[in-house]
């Protein structure tokens, strides 16, 4: 007999009359791993918030260590011994970090105020064994989203659960960090708490989970042992046909310098920073969280003040004091983190595409919106992108996490822009989507764009970018091109140290 | 399950939208059958003209709550720019000898005081990065004592005829100060929903950091929010001095702040911002209007008046609250 820690029977939920997941049955194993995959939309997040108290299924049972239960609030799922690591972030941003970890579980000392000398102290243990370097009473709001997702996590851990749910936790994290998930991952795993891995990274499913569930629309398509699926078939059965080639072939760059950076400076941030992003070039910023990449793209864009350094753009020199001048001069620039910086979830999904671009569309002096042309450019990157939503004016809020990235980055390109600074443009997404934006960004590239592609996947950037330029702590490390560039490489530079010398213990 | 989806969609629709209007015509009748008098065409039209000088306001603070913030000044502004624009008037009457002119002068400098006022808070906030309810709370004190200061804590009365009467005349069978609410509705509605400004100002009050990554000027949107607040302030000001062809620096605008932004809570506008309706805002302050209306036909109390809007409000906000 196996131990089934929770079992649900015939799940359905429906969202004003659409229905999202059609009759789930699953049991999960005490002490398992369970990797969950499926398409940007499949229902994988709605099936987790129900499981965590945030939805209530619309017909359906669960139990829980062999008993009926109904989970009705957060609350409910967290009684249970269930914890969930959300696919957004879902810190006060406000709060201070062990404010945040300890939210709603606050310790106390004997007389009832708050013991925040014994919170703080299980914060920086936590974070320690994450290996990050993030004071405990630093505000949240100062952290980048990798340090966020850190959080994120130890917040769940914090909390002792014995069913751990990790919606996408790796989506901005570096292999780096992924293998310290991984080892805190194994050590809860050892200490008999069972985990749900949800994550568009098939690598990370099938090295780190026991089993893995394939859904689609809605329904469960397999269930099955990870040593039965190859990572290509786990890839199929997601997206019901076959896959050709994910990364599109490279082209010759040309060679004219369009973007110029010279010794960029933000004290105590970026140190020195220089490089030319030529002519349909695809220029990779690789290195370890915490590295400056997002810095980088963020003084570019004029959101942080550097104290020397020159930005140059087709020879021109500019001065750019904030997004306005940046996107005004041709450049553009994709957030990483997506809902504190991207994109407009109570605006539907037209405001967004077009709020970079509005004046494209804008007519008479009083700037009066063309909705017509408006609409027409929408409706073109929702079928480019293949983006899953009711309607055009359906709320972000509604749409699953992947199709929001998607709207995301066609916010990011609707301008034309001559440079694009695509901060982790596929965070998120599936693979067949991720091939379809790969494709994208090339074909842009091919038609002259320029851009600076920073990622945390590194097969992305190998797959994708003409040179790579590597950072480490606000620095230069190396600028690799050609065949130089290869995962282990960038890790060398990232981290100073070779691949097969500690990394893997 | 298609008729499911049409069910929910028309549940949605109607709600989200026509809220504040349905309530308007429940009222209405209810107000009927309770009262022969209340559907008399002057009854009709005293309510509008009533609820336009705080309704004017009600659409600036529309934008303003919309961008995420608040102006608790307009009250002690209104009398202040209503004041300046008399004492401008009665100024420069002998020495241009022409009263249209005079009376134009009068309600310009009005306008402009009103705007910069607005201005000025919309700078403070904006530059000095100062919460709103602060610096308008600061601004509320400060501007009703400069008017009981110029006023001497008493009326200025103008020495204009002509100006007593513009106010009280009528447009289209419409008394002024309605006509000039309605028609500013009608502008400001097309500027919220079909113009880039009024994009850009849902954006901001939405995520002011999503739009200011959005290479939206986010402080230009919002002092641009406090100045047009200030001009309707000024419009308001305006009409009410014409009125009564006087300011009373003492009373004039009390209270103007929560009967606006009640208005734009009624109307449909949540008070966390980020989107907005402007005819919501005028329905609004037609429903507090014949609320009152009703409470004096019926001859309950005017002490107990306010208990009626307060309960009001709150319960708009709570209906609000289930609906998110
Ligand atoms: N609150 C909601 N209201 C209406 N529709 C919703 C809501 N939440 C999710 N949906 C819809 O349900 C579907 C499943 O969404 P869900 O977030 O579960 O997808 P997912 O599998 O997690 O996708 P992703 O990989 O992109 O995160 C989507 O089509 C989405 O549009
Ligand atoms: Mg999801």
């Amino acid at each position: 007999m196996t131990d089934v820690l929770l079992k649900t029977e015939a799940i359905y939920k429906e969202f004003s009359g659409v229905p999202v997941l059609k009759g789930i049955d699953l049991e999960i194993v005490r002490g398992e791993v369970l990797g969950i995959i499926g398409e940007n939309g499949a229902g994988k997040s709605t099936l987790m918030k129900i499981l965590g108290g945030i939805y209530t299924p619309t017909s359906g049972q669960i139990s829980f260590e062999g008993r009926p239960v109904t989970i009705r609030e957060p609350s409910d799922a967290k009684k249970l011994g269930i914890s969930l690591i959300p696919q957004e972030f879902n810190l006060v941003k406000d709060l201070t970090v062990y404010d945040n970890i300890f939210l709603g579980s606050e310790i106390r000392q004997r007389n009832g105020l708050l013991d925040k000398k014994t919170m703080m102290a299980r914060t920086k243990s936590l974070l320690e064994e994450l290996e990050v370097t993030i004071r405990p009473d630093e505000r949240i709001d100062r952290l980048s989203a990798a340090e966020k997702q850190m959080v994120e996590i130890s917040k769940a851990v914090a909390m002792d659960a014995k069913l751990l749910i990790m919606d996408e936790p790796t989506t901005v994290l570096t292999q780096y960090e992924i293998d310290i998930l991984y080892r805190l991952m194994h050590r809860l795993k050892r200490q008999g708490v069972t985990i749900i891995y949800i994550s568009h990274k098939l690598k990370e499913v099938k090295a780190i989970c026991d089993r893995v569930m394939v859904l689609r629309d809605g329904e469960v398509i397999c269930l099955e042992p990870i040593d039965k699926l190859s990572i290509y078939q786990m890839a199929e059965r997601m997206v019901g046909r076959e896959l050709s080639q994910i990364f599109p072939k490279k082209e010759r760059a040309g060679t004219e310098p369009v973007l110029t950076v010279q010794n960029l400076t933000v004290p105590g941030v970026l140190e020195n920073i220089s490089f030319e992003l030529n002519k349909g070039e695809i220029l990779g910023l690789a290195g370890l969280v915490g590295a400056g990449r997002t810095e980088v793209a963020e003084t570019i864009m004029g959101i942080r003040k550097h104290t020397a350094g020159e930005i140059i753009l087709n020879g021109a020199r500019l001065e750019i004091a904030s997004p306005e001048d940046a996107v005004a001069a041709g450049i553009s620039y994709l957030s990483e983190d997506r809902q504190g910086s991207g994109i407009l979830t109570g605006f539907n999904v037209v405001d967004n595409i077009t709020l970079v671009s509005l004046r494209a569309y804008c007519d008479y002096a009083i700037d009066l919106i063309n909705s017509k042309r408006q609409r027409a450019a929408a409706q073109q990157h929702v079928e480019r992108f293949n983006i899953k939503t009711q309607g055009l004016d359906t709320r972000l809020e509604f749409l699953s996490g992947g199709n929001q990235q998607k709207v995301s980055l066609a916010k990011s390109i609707d301008p034309q822009p001559i440079v694009l600074i695509a901060d982790e443009p596929t965070r998120g997404v599936d693979v067949s989507a991720k091939q379809e934006i790969y494709r994208f960004i090339k074909s842009l590239a091919d038609m002259g764009l320029s851009c600076l592609f920073i990622s945390s996947e590194q097969e992305e950037i190998v797959g994708m970018c003409h040179r790579v330029l590597v950072m480490k702590e606000g620095r230069m490390m190396g600028v690799l091109s050609g065949d130089e560039i290869s995962e282990a490489e960038i890790m060398f530079l990232a981290t100073g140290v070779r691949e097969t010398e500690t990394l893997h213990e | 399950m298609s008729s499911n989806a049409l069910t929910a969609n028309f549940k949605k629709f109607n709600y989200e939208k026509y809220a504040s209007l349905i309530a308007l015509v429940v009222l209405f009748i209810i107000s009927s059958i309770l009262s022969p008098y209340f559907l008399q065409v002057q009854n009709i039209l005293n309510i509008l003209r009533q609820v336009s000088y705080t309704g004017i306001i009600a659409l600036g603070m529309t934008f303003v709550i919309i961008s995420g913030g608040i102006d608790l000044s307009v009250g002690s502004v209104a009398a202040f720019v209503g004041a300046v624009g008399i004492i401008a008037l009665n100024y420069f009457l002998p020495i241009v000898g022409n009263e249209y002119i005079a009376v134009t002068i009068g309600i310009v400098v009005a306008l402009l005081m009103g705007s910069l006022a607005g201005a000025l808070n919309g700078f403070m906030i904006t530059r000095g990065k100062i919460a709103p309810f602060i610096v308008t709370l600061g601004t509320m004190a400060i501007f009703r004592s400069l008017s009981l200061f110029i006023g001497n804590a008493g009326e200025v009365r103008s020495d204009s005829n002509l100006f007593g009467n513009f106010g009280m005349n009528s447009v289209l069978f419409l008394p002024v100060p309605v006509f000039v609410m309605l028609v500013l509705a009608a502008v400001l509605s097309v500027m919220l929903n079909q113009t880039r400004y009024g994009r850009y100002l849902c954006a901001v009050g939405s995520n002011a950091r999503v739009a200011a990554y959005s290479a939206v000027n986010v402080d230009r949107i919002k002092f641009l929010a406090y100045t047009l607040i200030g001009l309707t302030v000024g419009i308001s000001a305006t009409l009410l001095s014409s009125r009564f062809n006087a300011v009373s620096t003492s009373n004039m605008g009390m209270f103007f702040e929560l009967d606006a932004i009640a208005a734009v809570i009624i109307g449909g506008t949540p008070m966390t911002g980020g989107r907005g309706t402007i005819w919501g805002t005028v329905i609004g302050a037609i429903i507090l209007g014949v609320i009152n209306n009703m409470l004096n036909m019926l001859g309950v109390s005017p002490y107990l008046q306010g208990t009626v809007k307060g309960i009001v409000i709150i319960g708009a906000v709570y209906i609000q609250r289930q609906r998110a």
